[in-house]
């Protein structure tokens, strides 16, 4: 049996009616997942091959390698179906609910990847699929809203608080206490009530399991750090998982946004810095590292990324951070958006904004703290950020990126 | 155990328990509203003290939350509500556990229970706090003699219900039907079984979640029910007040709650004629 806790952290914080639920879903990760009952877990590998491309490559880069004296390996999660990791722990958790006997899928997002992957996911195996969305992540991230829609899923904004990942999660949450009997949640992320913690992280964790395997075989040994962005904090513990009882540095990277200061008085936090700026709540399930204010009010947090945009995190990455063994580290929406150009015109990939602020941390980090075999998972591809990139970096003075003077203000390019 | 406030309620007939949102839309509106219910005939009253993310509310009491919440409500102004009130029953704050984890300087609900105690609140009510982490509540309440309330919805199993209601003193909040707060015009069949299943243990169970007129209250009591919850109900008579095109004043508004409480209170008294449920087919 899996405990519910992390330490101090996780547990199951939720209203009573979703109590049965998830006892039901405690017992079907159980079964299915840890105990491979009726080949769930050779159905779900089969399905991350064939429907979603996996393995993916784990790259030597050549260009950052140069730049940071090091080995750089990129873990290519940008080029699973879909454009990020998100499939992996979308496709288990509909698998799951088809075991289970569900008939409807619901799921919040922020970004909108973890939306897609689930709509997707839906679609593959055929189940109607409802996507929650903050009103200002809709406006963000328009080209996913309208994937969504192309796999048939509802999207529905959410209108309350800013109408971000925070308001949709709680959204998505009411939905299911008025649907339990025939509804399951896909949590998009390593946070909420136990078991998603866990459960997620399992799917997450054929990242490290592949990148162990594809390093060895590279070069015969393993990694000797890996380097995550971490909102919620899926692909952290997916990319770190395999590695937490190994001599290998895991470092989580956190959105700055603007600033590391929190106004305690207006309740705002200018950055989605859980592990760093957080402090011990409840929040959306689970007890973890989150942005409150003195009175537990949750702020409001800030990133140039939607998709770590959260005033939480996983409570298996606090409990890690708060017992040493991953380092956190954080990077300011500035200079995550220079990396997201660096990268683009040194690698040729365009990574997600949040795959960015992995990026940028490399120009932070110490010779000793990356050691000579770094992986860093490119969590996603950056086509969904394209128009936030465009915006931001025309407002803005940003390092590295291309001339903007070709672009006019209306965003179209002048001949 | 020596009985409490809220539990000798129950020994007068069937209660009437109202709920509002402190401070919605502001502090001293929400003082004359709260005093409303009472004129109006409430037996208890439940407070909300708002939490930025309610996950068990639908969209009436989110909104009031919003409003109480930039209107300036905290724990501290909350307390110094419940002092104010000009009221002679008890009060039972309805809130999520962060907010009561965050209390004070020392870790754990008991410095706010201290303080709850002191304000005049008799229970607490904790929508996102499962009886599986409550334990470090239940003894902060069992220290300072408040009561804990939960809520027993229409999908606990039997096993859970024995364990819940070990837990829980006062009265056992019913949850009429699945779903988050909100009035409707039906009221569930959720109810009577949910009711059934609860005769065996000795505890006043008050039935909640969609109620909002005196008739549905009346034939919720003669379902069996020892008590009626009603919040959305009394809240959107709130909101009407606090929109901006509204031109009622605040005793007009206070006037209707009053009124309101009255339907709903002599519903609560006056079961509707109907067969003992031993007796239905």
């Amino acid at each position: 049996m899996s405990t519910a806790k992390f330490g101090e952290y996780g547990g199951q914080y939720v209203p009573e009616a979703l109590m049965p639920a998830i006892e039901e879903l405690t017992d079907a990760y159980e079964r299915y997942v840890l105990d491979n009952e009726d080949g769930f877990m050779d159905e779900f590998r089969e399905r991350l091959r064939e429907f979603g491309g996996r393995p993916t490559p784990l790259q030597h880069a050549e260009q950052l390698s140069e730049r940071y004296e090091t080995n750089v390996y990129l873990k290519r999660e940008d080029l699973v179906h879909g454009g990020a990791h998100k499939l992996n722990n979308a496709l288990g958790q509909v698998l799951l609910a088809k075991y289970m006997g569900k008939e409807r899928i619901i799921a919040e997002t922020g970004a909108g990847q973890h939306g897609t992957a689930t709509a997707m996911a839906a679609a593959h195996l055929d189940m109607p699929c409802e996507i929650y969305m903050g009103r200002t992540d809709t406006n963000r991230q328009r080209p996913n809203v309208f994937r969504m829609r192309l796999n048939g899923a509802e999207v529905t904004p959410v209108d309350v608080g800013r109408g971000t990942l925070k308001e949709a999660i709680s959204q998505t949450m009411r939905d299911w206490a008025k649907t339990v009997e025939t509804t399951h949640y896909v949590i998009g992320s390593v946070v909420g009530p136990h078991p998603f913690p866990k459960m997620v992280r399992d799917f997450q964790s054929v990242i490290s399991e592949e990148t162990r395997q594809q390093l060895r075989e590279q070069t015969g040994q393993l990694p000797s750090s890996v380097i995550a962005c971490a909102g919620g904090g899926s692909n952290t513990m997916g990319s770190f998982h395999k590695f937490v009882d190994d001599d290998v540095s895991l470092f989580a990277v956190e959105a700055g946004g603007s600033s590391l200061a929190v106004d305690e008085e207006r309740g705002v936090a200018p950055n989605s810095a859980s592990l760093t700026t957080g402090t011990e709540g409840v929040l959306h399930g689970a007890r973890t590292k989150i942005l409150q204010d003195m009175d537990g009010q949750i702020m409001e947090s800030h990133s140039v990324s939607a998709g770590l945009d959260y005033a939480g995190v996983g409570p298996e990455l606090a409990h890690l951070v708060e017992t040493g063994r991953i380092t956190p580290a954080t990077v300011e929406d500035d200079d995550a958006l220079s990396a997201f150009h660096r990268l683009s015109q040194t690698e040729g990939i365009i990574p997600a904004l949040e795959t960015a602020h992995a990026i940028a941390w490399l120009e932070d980090a110490t010779a000793e703290q990356l050691g000579d075999r770094v992986v860093l998972t490119v969590s996603g591809r950056g086509d969904k950020d394209l128009e936030t990139v465009l915006e931001e970096t025309a407002a803005r003075d940003i390092p590295d990126g291309p001339d903007m003077d070709v672009f006019s203000r209306n965003g179209g390019i002048n001949e | 155990m020596i009985p409490s406030r809220i539990t000798e309620v129950f020994d007068d007939g069937p209660a009437f328990i109202p709920y509002l949102t402190a401070g919605d839309p502001t502090f001293e509106e929400s003082i004359e509203y709260v005093e409303a219910l009472a004129r109006g005939g409430a037996d208890i009253i439940e407070l909300g003290l708002p939490f930025s993310e309610p996950i068990a509310e639908g969209p009436t009491i989110q909104h009031a939350i919003a409003r109480s919440l930039s209107g300036g409500m905290t724990p501290a102004r909350f307390f110094e509500f419940a002092e104010r009130l000009d009221v002679d029953v008890p009060l039972v704050c309805m809130t999520y556990y962060n907010l009561i984890y965050q209390y004070g300087q020392r870790e754990g609900p008991e410095p706010f229970v201290e303080r709850a105690a002191a304000a005049g609140i008799d229970g607490f009510v904790v929508p996102d706090l499962p009886a599986e982490e409550a334990d470090p509540l239940r003894a902060a309440c069992d220290a300072f003699d408040r009561d804990l309330i939960f809520i027993v919805a229409p999908t606990t199993p039997e096993d859970r219900l024995a364990e819940l209601l070990e837990r829980t003193s006062g009265y056992v909040y019913v949850q009429a039907r699945l779903g988050v707060t909100g009035a409707r015009s039906d009221v569930s069949e959720q109810t009577s079984s949910g009711l059934e299943r609860l005769e065996a243990y000795d505890l006043p169970a008050a039935v909640g979640f969609g109620i909002s007129t005196g008739e549905q209250a009346s034939e919720i009591v003669a379902a069996g029910a020892d008590g009626i919850i009603v919040g959305s109900a009394l809240v959107d008579i709130v909101a009407d007040g606090a929109e901006t095109e509204s031109t009622e004043s605040t005793a007009e508004i206070a006037a209707r709650l009053e009124e309101k409480a009255r339907e709903l209170a002599e519903g609560t008294a006056v079961s509707m004629q109907s067969p003992p449920r031993s007796e239905r087919t």
